[in-house]
Formats: structure tokens, C-alpha cells, sequence
């Protein structure tokens, strides 16, 4: 019935789903290997109320009609890789990816996913699992039970030292898995990515090698969540809510008024 | 009763229909490289036999604000905003060329470059198809050099140039999908002046303040007009008054 307060509703959902997106990415502004995402906003489709050139009288035209936008809504949210700084921990099985990739885990329903998250620790049965939820990284890697140290190499080569053996032995090599648009990924939580059609299919390659990154051993990569850019976003957005809901009271009291005067 | 009473109403409601644009402003205060849309009253005289005492309102929209939105740095490679002047030229799903401010690009399921509302990017060639890459950049004049996966360093190509442009303002229009588009259904050529900035984007050149200004105002003569309604309403049943037989 009255447009103004329809579209200032769309302004006023927008916002809100804006200030989620933003609240979870300072809710995770220290989770290892998360990766921020953004809302985008996109302007509704316009309603052409009166058509330029149409006939204003016999012999006279409006030089311009009047097109009334229908207000605004969220299509969708992008992720953003951008690299996050990396944390020297020292840790042995901490891993970090310089550049762009993946390492790939298995869910126990037999798919794969992907994360940016390094922190891997041991199984009963040695083999390197996420430190969450204890997924096993892929190709499976078993640490023996006599390991004195193990050392992951910045091509992913894992090597070991045995009591008793005086050189190293190499029991298997790390893969970074590389996707055409990670964008497209779907996010799954546990900060895990699923593989979409438009993510393309992955692609699995030696860490420095055929456009993946390096790995880093000993490492981690931080969220690359901009906590000053977010709360700047929040700002921003929070006065956008206000200014909307100012319309929606201001076009209240216009109606209030005419149930009155009248 | 006068009449004059549908003068009023013509006026209420196009303040209705102001509110409704200042509404959709606002609602557009965060959305990238959205253009304000202005607005205008026009009086429209009833022609007719008589003394023209009628003299209607009409509200319009007569363009859109050109000002530049803010840049917000996102460090994005593939966010654009444009420097000054210029459009970024964007294929519509019917073929047709339409431009718009808004760069915040991605790459779709088929490595076709598009922006963020689904777009597709026109290159000089017509929509740019971007191979797996390791790195992509977009220089200042909106040439993409790509880096493919599993090239050596050095072997950096050029795939294609984003297609800029600059028509005269006045020959452009806002089409209902909120795209540019010319007035004239001409294509605009490329135009080499036309300098991006990388890794950011442009905001929305809603001026809220002045939105918020034009809302009260627009309240205001709202309630003028309503107030006027009632003016004619007494003055109809002081008429009745006078002719009742007591």
C-alpha cells in the first residue's frame, strides 16, 4: 500500500543480514585459517510509475518520468582468501599454506573437505588428524609409535627419526589441494570447505609446485579477519539500520497524521 | 464541495511517491557503486474550457546523482573501483551492453568473469573467459594479465582489457534492473582515459544527510496537505450548515 514503508523494510533486512556477516567474522577474528566473508548488496528491480516521453498533454511530452526503486537486498556473501599473517608456534604438526590451496580431510562419511586450518596433532594409531574433530588429512600419514621427531618439509616431504636409526626416513608427503574459484567453495563449519560446481574440481599438487602455496611447518596461519575494518563495517551499517527505520517511523507519522486531521 | 480538495490528494500522494524514492535511497546506502536517484516536482496545469485555476502536481525522477561514492580499500585483486569518471561495461542476460559503477568482480562456475550481482564483464571481446590461474591482476587502464597454473614466473599473460567507458552523462539512463543504459540504445565505444583503482571499491554516493533533510521536508508538506484537506472538509460543512433549514 505504501511503498516507502516496504522498501525501508528491505533496507532493514539487508542491514541486519549485513551485521550478522559481520559479527561472525569478529566472532572468529582468531580462528586459525578462517577466512572473512562480505555481504553483497544489490539495488531491487525499479518501477516505472510514469514512462519518460509518454504524453503529458495533446501536444506535449514529460521530459521525465519517474522510476521508483524498489529497495535493496543481500544476493549472496563472498569469501575472501586473502592470506592471513602467519603465527610461528613451533610446533612440529602445526602447518600453514604461504600462497593459495588447501589441505584436504576425510569426514567420516567417506567425502572429502578442505581446510586452511594447520593445527594437526596424532591418532591412537599415529596418523595425522585435524586437532578438532580429528579427521584424517589426506593422503593418510602414519607417524610411528618410536618417533623421536618429525619434520615436515616445505615441499610437504614428512620425514622421521627412529630410535636407533641414524638418518631419517620419509613416511609420506603432504598434498595441497588447489581449486580454480575458491570463492565458490562452500563453507561447512569446523573450518572446513566442500567442494561446488563452482569451485571446480580440485586439483592435487606438490606444496610450491602448479600454482599452490608453500607449506610451512612449525606455523600457522591467523584468521585474515581485519578487526578495524570490520568494526568501521559495523558502523556504517548500524547508522544504515537507524536511517531505515527513520523513514519507516517519519512515513508513520505522516499516515498517523492523516487518520487525524482527517 | 470544491473540488479543490483532488488538488491536495494529487499532492499527498506524490509526496507519498518522493518518500517512496528517498526510502529506496537510503535502503541503497550500502549497496557498491549504487547511484542516487534525484527527484523533482512538476506542476501540471488541467487544460481545459475556464478559468485554469487546477494546477496539479507530478513528481519525477529527472536523473541520478554523478558524485563518487567513498573507496573502501578491500585488498581484493579482483575488486575495481573507477577513478573519476567512466563505467564499467557489463553484459545484461539478453546480450545487451549495460554499464554500471559496481566492480566487485568474481569468476563463475565457468571461468567467466562477472560482478557480484552476476553480470558478466565485457572485455574488448565481448565477455572475458578466465583459464585456471595461480595470480590475476587488473592494471590502472583495466587490462588482466593472469599468471596460468603451472607456468613458469615469467610466463605472465594478457587475456583481455575490461571494456571503460565514458558516454556523455545526459545520454545515460538507470534501466528497472538498476544498470545504465543508454538513452539512445547506442553502444558506447571504449574510451582510454578511463583509470581504475585496484583491490577496492566504490560505495554508494548516498548523501544521508541530505536524504534524511528530504524526508522531513517531504513529511512536512505532507501534513500541510493533509492539514489543507481538512480546511476544505470544515469549510464543506459550513456550507451544509448555511443551507440547513432550522
Amino acid at each position: 500500500m505504501f511503498p516507502a514503508l516496504w522498501i525501508s523494510k528491505t533496507g532493514l533486512d539487508a542491514m541486519q543480514t549485513d551485521i550478522s556477516v559481520i559479527s561472525n567474522n569478529l566472532a572468529n577474528a582468531s580462528t586459525i585459517g578462517f577466512k572473512k566473508s562480505r555481504a553483497v548488496f544489490e539495488d531491487l528491480l525499479y518501477q516505472n510509475v510514469r514512462q519518460p516521453g509518454s504524453q503529458s498533454s495533446q501536444n506535449t511530452t514529460l521530459p521525465s518520468g519517474l522510476m521508483l526503486g524498489t529497495g535493496v537486498q543481500i544476493t549472496g556473501t563472498q569469501k575472501s582468501f586473502n592470506q592471513g599473517t602467519i603465527q610461528v608456534t613451533q610446533n612440529a604438526l602445526d602447518m600453514a599454506i604461504n600462497g593459495t590451496g588447501f589441505f584436504e580431510v576425510l569426514r567420516p562419511d567417506g567425502t572429502s573437505a578442505y581446510t586452511r586450518n594447520g593445527q594437526f596433532g596424532l591418532d591412537q594409531n599415529g596418523q595425522i588428524v585435524t586437532s578438532g574433530n580429528g579427521y584424517v588429512m589426506q593422503p593418510a600419514i602414519t607417524i610411528p609409535n618410536d618417533a623421536t621427531s618429525v619434520t615436515i618439509g616445505s615441499d610437504g616431504s614428512v620425514s622421521v627419526m627412529q630410535a636407533g636409526s641414524a638418518a631419517p626416513s620419509i613416511v609420506g608427503n603432504i598434498q595441497i589441494i588447489g581449486f580454480a574459484n575458491p570463492m565458490g567453495l562452500q563453507p561447512n563449519g569446523e573450518n572446513l570447505y566442500l567442494e561446488t560446481t563452482a569451485s571446480g574440481s580440485p586439483t592435487t599438487g606438490t606444496p610450491g609446485l602448479a600454482g599452490v602455496g608453500t607449506l610451512l611447518s612449525g606455523a600457522l596461519e591467523s584468521s585474515n579477519v581485519s578487526v578495524v575494518e570490520e568494526l568501521v563495517g559495523l558502523i556504517e551499517t548500524q547508522r544504515s539500520y537507524e536511517m531505515n527505520a527513520k523513514v519507516i517511523s517519519a512515513v508513520d507519522d505522516m499516515l498517523s497524521y492523516v487518520n487525524q486531521a482527517l | 464541495m470544491d473540488k479543490g480538495v483532488y488538488l491536495l490528494m494529487s499532492g499527498a500522494r506524490e509526496s507519498m511517491h518522493a518518500q517512496a524514492r528517498v526510502a529506496n535511497n537510503l535502503a541503497n546506502a550500502s549497496t557498491t557503486g549504487f547511484r542516487a536517484d534525484l527527484h523533482n516536482f512538476r506542476s501540471m496545469a488541467s487544460v481545459g474550457d475556464g478559468l485554469q485555476s487546477r494546477v496539479f502536481v507530478q513528481s519525477e525522477r529527472p536523473g541520478y546523482n554523478l558524485g563518487e561514492g567513498g573507496l573502501m580499500t578491500t585488498g581484493n585483486p579482483l575488486d575495481i573501483a573507477i577513478k573519476g569518471e567512466g563505467w564499467i561495461t557489463v553484459q545484461r542476460p539478453d546480450g545487451s551492453e549495460a554499464y554500471t559503477r559496481a566492480g566487485d568482480l568474481r569468476i563463475d562456475v565457468n571461468g567467466i568473469l562477472e560482478n557480484g550481482r552476476g553480470f558478466q564483464i565485457m572485455g574488448d571481446n565481448g565477455p572475458i573467459s578466465v583459464p585456471p590461474v595461480e595470480k590475476i591482476q587488473i592494471g590502472p587502464d583495466g587490462t588482466i594479465t593472469i599468471l596460468p597454473v603451472g607456468a613458469p614466473k615469467t610466463a605472465v599473460q594478457i587475456l583481455d582489457r575490461i571494456k571503460l567507458v565514458n558516454p556523455v552523462a545526459g545520454n545515460l539512463q538507470k534501466g528497472t534492473d538498476g544498470l545504465f543504459e543508454s538513452i539512445y540504445g547506442d553502444i558506447a565505444i571504449a574510451d582510454g582515459s578511463v583509470s581504475l583503482v585496484t583491490e577496492a571499491l566504490e560505495g554508494s554516493n548516498v548523501n544521508a544527510i541530505s536524504e534524511l533533510t528530504d524526508m522531513i521536508a517531504l513529511s512536512r508538506q505532507f501534513e500541510l496537505k493533509a492539514k489543507f484537506m481538512k480546511n476544505f472538509k470544515d469549510l464543506g460543512d459550513k456550507t451544509d450548515a448555511l443551507m440547513r433549514v432550522s
